[in-house]
Formats: structure tokens, sequence, C-alpha cells
């Protein structure tokens, strides 16, 4: 019996890589377009996108956007929306400005002090919608307009800062490199080499173990290929950076963050249950499974990562102002959608949020290069986002 | 001799890949009732979509012939302009709106773009009066009852002077008082020379009032019988259905009773909003090991309500009663708790409250039991793979591979999903809500075999059915419920249709 179903498994999987690549074009879509917008953009500003110093900047401009996008997959994931993430980080980085400006608190208290209040916000928020039930839509409006309000209360309506010295390394700070040669940073390359060889590691054992069951339809050729370009990408663009400054700090959060969330998403029980709570809400009640207080978790989350984006805006803008955050729910949410995310729940990757994070932060950045006014941007933006969902149900609907 | 009012000649529809059609016919008298019977996924509801335009003129091969002339339909809307009208499964009714409106709704009474509300009423009531409807035509749509909203349906297809009505299984979610009305509304309109065709799995609903028979089976037409000029048994229909000769619809099977796995005591449920209306009414009941008891009674009943608040109290508000279970008292007060002492619930609908259908059979699988397949948290999606396709090929759910998304399967196939994954909770007695509903009579006969492969490996299944012969051919006993309460237990042995509905009745 075993044998049979081996060889027919084996059969099966041959198919070419156009085959491939056209089963699994909602995949790899986005990714590619990330790559002919750089391309464009790298044309088009005459090679300034890819200069190491703008390369840094790209990283610091999009860090706190691509951390709240990992934040509101969970939650887009899960079947809501939370519309105060921008509201949240704004009062966050007050909060942080008042307590190490006006009350020199030592940023190693601050900091933990202000994730934990991000906490208690998107558990507060997630209460209501977890277990009154209250739509996502409005607990995160109303939080959206409380945290507003009381960011301007917070900071008397003007700004506060300078930051000190520490707290500033949140944004600006880059990992010294240990070697001491300086530049090329040796540290930048020896990670960039290290991350590189542990995505290829890992994709490679996932393999073996799903051809060892028989399940792999995948091409070896196409394998190769894209973990050779992903490998090549990630040390080409760790190089770029070590002739600059090296890599900045929050480089290494975002990372340690995206490889954390993609590990819960994919592998555990937790991240399992929320794709079947966003999925059919009452068949996962129905299965045991404590639909309330997953719900509940995932603000709480949001709340969290939220605060934690405040941080590193107010950390790099070393100030706060009463505008910082203003509309950048917009932009997260945005990012998850051109991620492949599902506006009804149950569909969504960390990887995908990601990718639609970086997707408008280098037309963000590139426009910039190229002098479009931001009038035009918005516009361009959002044919974007249009442009992303609707190739993403032209996909679902050819595959039906 | 009598007119044919619709023939289609010849009808062959490819997707990608399949052949959903391969030259069909059919042929339907004027006036006649005729029935479309055949396997879910035989390729019905594709005929009746070539029929009515939803796959318009030129995306299929073949002849339509409407009152003998040749029809190319680019749409829905040329089909309805020639009476012809579908109603479908899934009722296209908005709940929030009222009768009348829901009954103009696209077709209104408008003079220079100003709805004439006087005369849309005036209409409304002639046509509920018509199907036998007494509501008032404000009411809203939504506090009817299901078999309410389907005479709405078809006032509706009336309001658009219909002349070959199709009813797409129009009595699956109906009750049985309320199908005989309908049946006897189609045989009203027969008098009144409208035809029509009606897509049905129920047998008995058939032999009542059809005229012919037309049986489809994987995509061709395999036959069609004329109900008047021979005698038609239910075995001969099912023959041409399934292609084979099911001399017993039910496998047999020998019962081995053992201890007593569940009792349930004074079990009393109130109404989760309306918290004065007890639904449940100090019911009592046990199940053996081995054993398979039915509980029979007509939709609204209240067995999916006692099913749903014996399972973590899914379902009322202020539940009071006893559960014991292997003799010990249990503590069911939750879904998680229900599934930690060993039930397991199978959904009456198990594309709402049963499946993640945008998901793999893999990870509906595991869903009800993932701490089996993980340590500290983390899935093993190896083990998880291995656990789905073990449960794949026991149950026989044919798909190529435990990737696929439970979507794209056919409902006996969801089914077996649904079982997997309550089977691999590894339960001691499984409540089976409405197991074969919308089944063909293949894979239901697949079903009955794990449903009696369960009770032989000691488990206890409580099974709950609006069809009375399948209680009958499987139950060691049944239990008859009414309004809340039950009415009447019945051993095997003595149990049969009268019986049950005589309790139902006289209760």
């Amino acid at each position: 019996m075993a044998t049979t179903k081996e060889t027919t498994s084996t059969v099966q999987s041959a198919p070419s890589v156009t085959h491939y690549l056209k089963t699994h074009v909602r995949d790899y879509g986005m990714l590619i377009a990330l790559v002919v917008i750089m391309g464009m953009f790298e044309f088009l500003t005459d090679g300034t996108l890819m200069r190491p110093v703008n390369l840094t900047n790209l990283f610091l401009q999009n860090s706190y956007i691509i951390i709240m996008a990992i934040g509101m997959l969970l939650v887009i994931v899960a079947g809501h929306i939370d519309l105060s993430v921008g509201s949240v980080a704004g009062f966050i980085g007050a909060l942080a400005a008042v307590m190490s400006v006006n009350y020199d608190l030592p940023t190693i208290l601050v900091v933990p002090v202000c994730l934990v209040v991000g906490l208690i916000i998107g558990g507060l928020q997630g209460y209501w919608i977890a277990y009154w039930k209250i739509p996502a839509f409005i607990v995160t409006l109303a939080g959206m307009l409380v945290f507003r309000g009381l960011t301007l209360a917070l900071l008397e309506g003007q700004s506060v800062g300078p930051f000190p010295k520490s707290f500033q390394l949140l944004s600006t700070g880059f990992i010294p490199d240990v070697f001491g040669v300086g530049r090329p940073n040796v540290t930048a390359l020896v990670l960039g080499v290290l991350a590189a060889s542990a995505i290829v590691f890992l994709a490679a054992r996932s393999r073996a173990q799903s051809l060892k069951y028989g399940i792999q339809d995948e091409p070896f050729s196409f394998f190769l290929v894209k973990n050779a370009l992903i490998a090549a990408a990630i040390i080409y663009l760790s190089y770029l950076l070590s002739t600059y400054r090296g890599l900045p700090n929050v480089l290494i959060t975002m990372a340690v963050l995206i490889a954390i969330y993609t590990f819960i998403t994919n592998s555990t029980t937790i991240g399992r249950r929320i794709y079947a709570l966003g999925g059919n809400v009452k068949a996962a009640k129905l299965s045991g499974i404590n639909t309330e207080r997953l719900t509940f978790l995932t603000f709480a989350n949001m709340g969290m990562l939220a605060a934690l984006a405040g941080l590193i805006f107010a950390a790099r803008l070393n100030t706060a102002t009463p505008k910082a955050g203003f509309a950048f729910e917009l932009d997260v949410i945005a990012a998850v959608f051109i991620g492949g995310a599902s506006m009804t729940g149950g569909v969504g990757k960390v990887i995908g949020a990601v990718i639609g994070a970086f997707i408008m932060g280098v037309m963000n950045n590139g426009m910039s290069i190229l002098g479009i006014g931001i009038d035009w941007q918005q516009v361009i933006k959002g044919l974007v986002l249009l442009a992303a969902v609707v190739f993403d149900v032209y996909n679902k609907q050819k595959a039906r | 001799m009598e007119n044919i009012i619709l023939e289609m000649r010849g009808i062959t529809k490819t997707f990608p890949g399949v052949k959903a059609l391969d030259s069909v016919n059919l042929k339907v008298r004027e006036g006649e009732i005729h029935a479309l019977v055949g396997e879910n996924g035989a390729g019905k509801s594709t005929l009746m979509k070539v029929l009515s335009g939803v796959y318009p003129f030129g995306s299929y091969d073949g002849d339509i012939l409407f009152n003998g002339e040749t029809v190319a339909f680019s749409g829905i809307t040329d089909s309805e302009e020639k009476g012809i009208i579908i109603i479908h499964q899934e009722l296209a009714l908005v709940p929030l709106l009222s009768i009348a409106e829901n009954l103009f709704l696209g077709n209104e009474n408008v003079e220079n773009g100003v709805i004439n509300w006087p005369k849309t009423y005036a209409r409304t009531q002639t046509l509920l009066e018509m199907v036998g409807l007494k509501e008032s035509p404000s009411t809203l749509l939504g506090q009817l009852g299901v078999g309410k909203q389907q005479l709405v349906e078809i006032a509706k297809a009336l309001a658009k002077d219909v002349k070959l009505l199709i009813l797409d299984e129009p009595t699956s979610a109906l009750q049985e008082n309320d199908s005989a009305k309908l049946l006897d509304l189609l045989l009203e309109f027969k008098a009144q020379g409208i035809s029509s065709i009606l897509i049905t799995h129920k047998l008995n609903e058939i032999s009542r009032v059809a005229d012919s028979i037309t049986v489809i089976r994987d995509g061709a037409s395999v036959s069609t019988l004329d109900c008047h000029a021979q005698s038609i048994s239910e075995e001969d229909i099912i023959r041409d259905m399934v292609g084979r000769d099911m001399a017993n619809r039910y496998p047999q099977r020998e019962s081995h009773l053992g201890k007593i796995l569940m009792e349930v005591s004074s079990w009393n449920v109130w109404h989760p909003e309306a918290l004065d209306r007890q639904m449940i009414h100090d019911i009592a009941f046990n199940v053996r090991a081995g054993e398979i008891v039915g509980i029979a009674g007509l939709m609204g009943s209240g067995r999916t309500e006692l099913a749903m608040s014996l399972f973590g109290q899914s379902y009322g508000k202020n539940i009071q009663g006893e559960v014991r279970l292997r003799g010990e008292s249990a503590d069911l007060s939750s879904v998680p708790k229900a599934i930690k002492s060993g039930l397991a619930y199978v959904t009456e609908d198990r594309k709402e409250l049963g499946l993640i259908l945008e998901e793999t059979i893999q990870i509906n699988t595991t869903l009800a039991n993932l701490d089996r397949v993980s340590s500290r948290g983390v899935i093993n999606e190896n083990i998880e793979r291995q656990v789905s396709e073990d449960y794949r090929q026991a149950l026989n759910i044919r798909t190529p591979s435990v990737f696929q998304k439970v979507m794209n399967l056919s409902g006996g196939n969801q089914q077996k999903v649904v079982l997997s994954k309550w089977l691999y909770s590894q339960p001691d007695v499984l409540i089976l809500d409405e197991p074969t509903r919308g089944i063909d009579v293949g894979a239901k006969f697949e079903i009955y075999n794990i449903i009696n492969q369960l009770a032989d490996d000691g488990k206890g299944v409580v099974m709950i059915s609006s069809e009375m012969p399948e209680l009958l051919g499987m139950c060691d006993r049944i239990y008859v419920m009414n309004e809340g309460r039950f009415v009447g237990e019945l051993d095997q042995a003595d149990a049969s249709q009268e019986k049950i509905m005589s309790m139902i009745v006289k209760a």
C-alpha cells in the first residue's frame, strides 16, 4: 500500500518549471514586483536607490512600518483590523519623551515600560473586540481618536526632545565592527553570509523532509535558482551596507522579529489557530479553540509592536511630536494587503506583509529622490495598492 | 402528441482538464414535472447553468430548443425573459427587505422611475395567495422560516411569468409538512400548465410527483424513465444513479453492546436570547459502548440544540442537568473540556460550522487535537502530514493529496474530512448531526460503513437525522424527540416510520 503511494507521488512530482511558476504565481508575484520596482527606480534614479547610504536610509525609514505590518498581519489574518496603530505609536513616542526628557529616567527602564504600556493598550482594545464582540473597526477607530488626543495632552501640544544618546541608538545605532576593520564593515558581511547560509540550510532541510514524504512539487532547478538568488541578494545587500556604516540596529531587530513571527505563524499551534479563527470562527470554536483569547492576544501583540515602532520612530526623529504616527495605520494596512492577505481573514503571510511594506517604502523613497511631489506620490501608491489586490483576486479566480 | 417545451441535445461542457458534461440529452414535456437525479457532482447543476445562461451560448456544445425553437442565452436575463426560472438551493432573497420588495427585486413596478407601492402590494397579495402563503406583503423576509422563504422564492418566479420552473433541491432544508406543501404546489402548477424540473436526492418525492425522470451519472444522461408508462422502483433509480446495484442501502452490522458510556439526566436548556423560552425539557438518555443511538424528530424539534448544549454548552443559556461519562460525572462546560472528556460533535452544517474551507485537508484533520501533533506548542508537520494521510486512506477521501483545499472537495469527501477531524480527537462518544445530509447515495453508504466501524470499535454513537429510513437502518435504539422533549424510545426490532411519526404527532 505504502509503496504504491510512493510511486504515484513520484510520478506526479516532475512538473515543468513554467507550470510550477504558473500555479504559484501568487506566492512569488509580489516578490517579483518588488524586484522589478527596485530595478526600475535604480534605473530612473541613476543608481541612487541602491547607494549604501540610501539603502541604509531605506531600512531606517521603513523599519517602523514593517514592525507594525507584522502585528497587523496577525490581526488581519484573525479577521479584524486595527486603525489605532499610528496613534498608539505616536502616544508611546510621547510617553518615552516625557519619561526620558522631562523625568530623566534611564533608557533601560523607559523601553520596557513603554512596551508594556503598548501591550496593555492593545489588550484593552482586544478585550472589547474579543469578549464583547464589538467590531474591531469601531473599537480601534475610538482608540485612534483617544490616543491621538492623549498624545497631544501628554506633550501639551509641543515637541519634546532631544532624547539621550542611549535612546537614539534604538534607531540610529549600528552594529560595531568586532573585527575592527571599520570599512568595509566585516561584521556586517559575516552576519550577511551567516543569514544567507541559514536560510539556504533551512530551505534544504525542509525540502529533504518533504521529499521523504513524497509531496514535493517544486522542481529542483527552481529550488536551486530561487535559493541562490535569495542568498546572493542578502549577501549583496549586506556588502552594500558594509561599505557605509554596517548593519543598523533596527535591521537586526526587524530580522529577528520577522524570523520569530514567521516561525509562530508557520509552525506553532497558536499561529495555526489564528489562521483557523480567521478562516471560519464558528468551526474553530466548535473544534475547541479559544477564539476569544486568541483575538485578545493578537491585539495585545499588535499594541506591543506599535509601541516598539513608536519608540523607534521617536528615536529616529530624536524628538516626540504631536503629529508623530499620523496616518501610519494606512501605510501599514496597505502593506499587509499588498502582501497578499485576505480582507476576510484566514489568509496571509508574514513575509508577504514585509514585502508589501518594502514595496511601499521603495516607492516612497524612489519617488522622493525623483522629486515627485507628495500629491502624485499618494495617487501612485493608491493605484499600486488597488493593482496588487486586483492581481490577487484575478489569480484566485483563475485558480477556480 | 404532447408538446416538448424543452429539449437539450448533446450538451457537452468542458472545463480546463475536466469534461463536466458529455453529450447530455434532456427532454421536458409541456406541463409535466420532470425529475433530474444523480449523485453530487454528476453534472446536474452544470446542466442547469447551461440552460439558464450562466454559462453563455458558445461556451458549450449542443443545442437547446425551447418551445421548438433554438435558443442562445448569453445570461440569466435572457433565459428569464423566455420564462425559464431557476430557484437555487441557497435562496437568493434579502432578509432585511419585505416580502413585497423581495418579490419584485430587479423587476419593480415602476412608473417613470418611481415605484408604485399600492400596485406592488396588490400584486404581492395575489401572488402570495397563489402559493398559499398567509403573510402580509410588508413582513420582513428574515422573520419567515425557511419553508415560507422558499414559497416567497416561488412567488417571485410566478411574478416573472414562469413557463419552466427549475427547483434545485428545494426541500433539502424543509421539514416534512413544508416539503409536502411545496410538492402539492408543484402539482397545482402542473394543472395550470407550468412545467417544472425538480432536482432532488429524495426518491420518495420523485415517486410522489414526477411524471418522468432523467438520471445523470458522471456527466452523461444515463436513462430517461416515464413514470406513467412503467412502474419504477426506488432501487431502479438508485442503480442508474450509482451504476451498481445497491440491494442494501444500509450495511449490515451485528451489535455488541458494552457498558454505558454516556448518561445524560434531567437536561434543561433555555434559549440564548429569549431567556424565558425553554428549548430542552428534562431530557435523559444513555449510550452504550458499541451502540448506535438515533434521535428522530422533525426539524425544529430541538435535536441540534440538544447536541450543541451538550457539547461544551455551545448553545443555550442556564443549562442544567448532569452528564456522566464512563460512570463519572463529566464537566462539559466548554468545548475544550468536552473534547478532553471524550466527546465529539460532527455538526449539521459542515461548511458553516465544520470546516475551514480555505485550508487544506491536513490542517482541517488535526484542528480539534493540535496538541497531539505538537510538542511545546510547535507543530511537527511531518507527523501531521502522516496522520492526515492515514485518515485520507482509511476513510477513502478521493483526492490526490492532503494538500488539497477542502473547498475543492465534493460534499461526501468534505464530510469524511470532518469525520477524520473528530476521529483524531479520539472520542468515546460521537454525536453525528445529520451526517449524510446533502451527500450522494454512494458516499452515504461509505459514511454508514464508517459509523458502523466506530460502533464495532466500541465507541458510542449518537446519530441525529431527519431521514427516518436511515435511522431505522442504522440504529440499535431510537429516541423520538418533539418540541424539546423526548417523547418515546424504540428498539430497532419494534421501530418503524409509522410508530415514530405517531409518537411525534400524539405527543
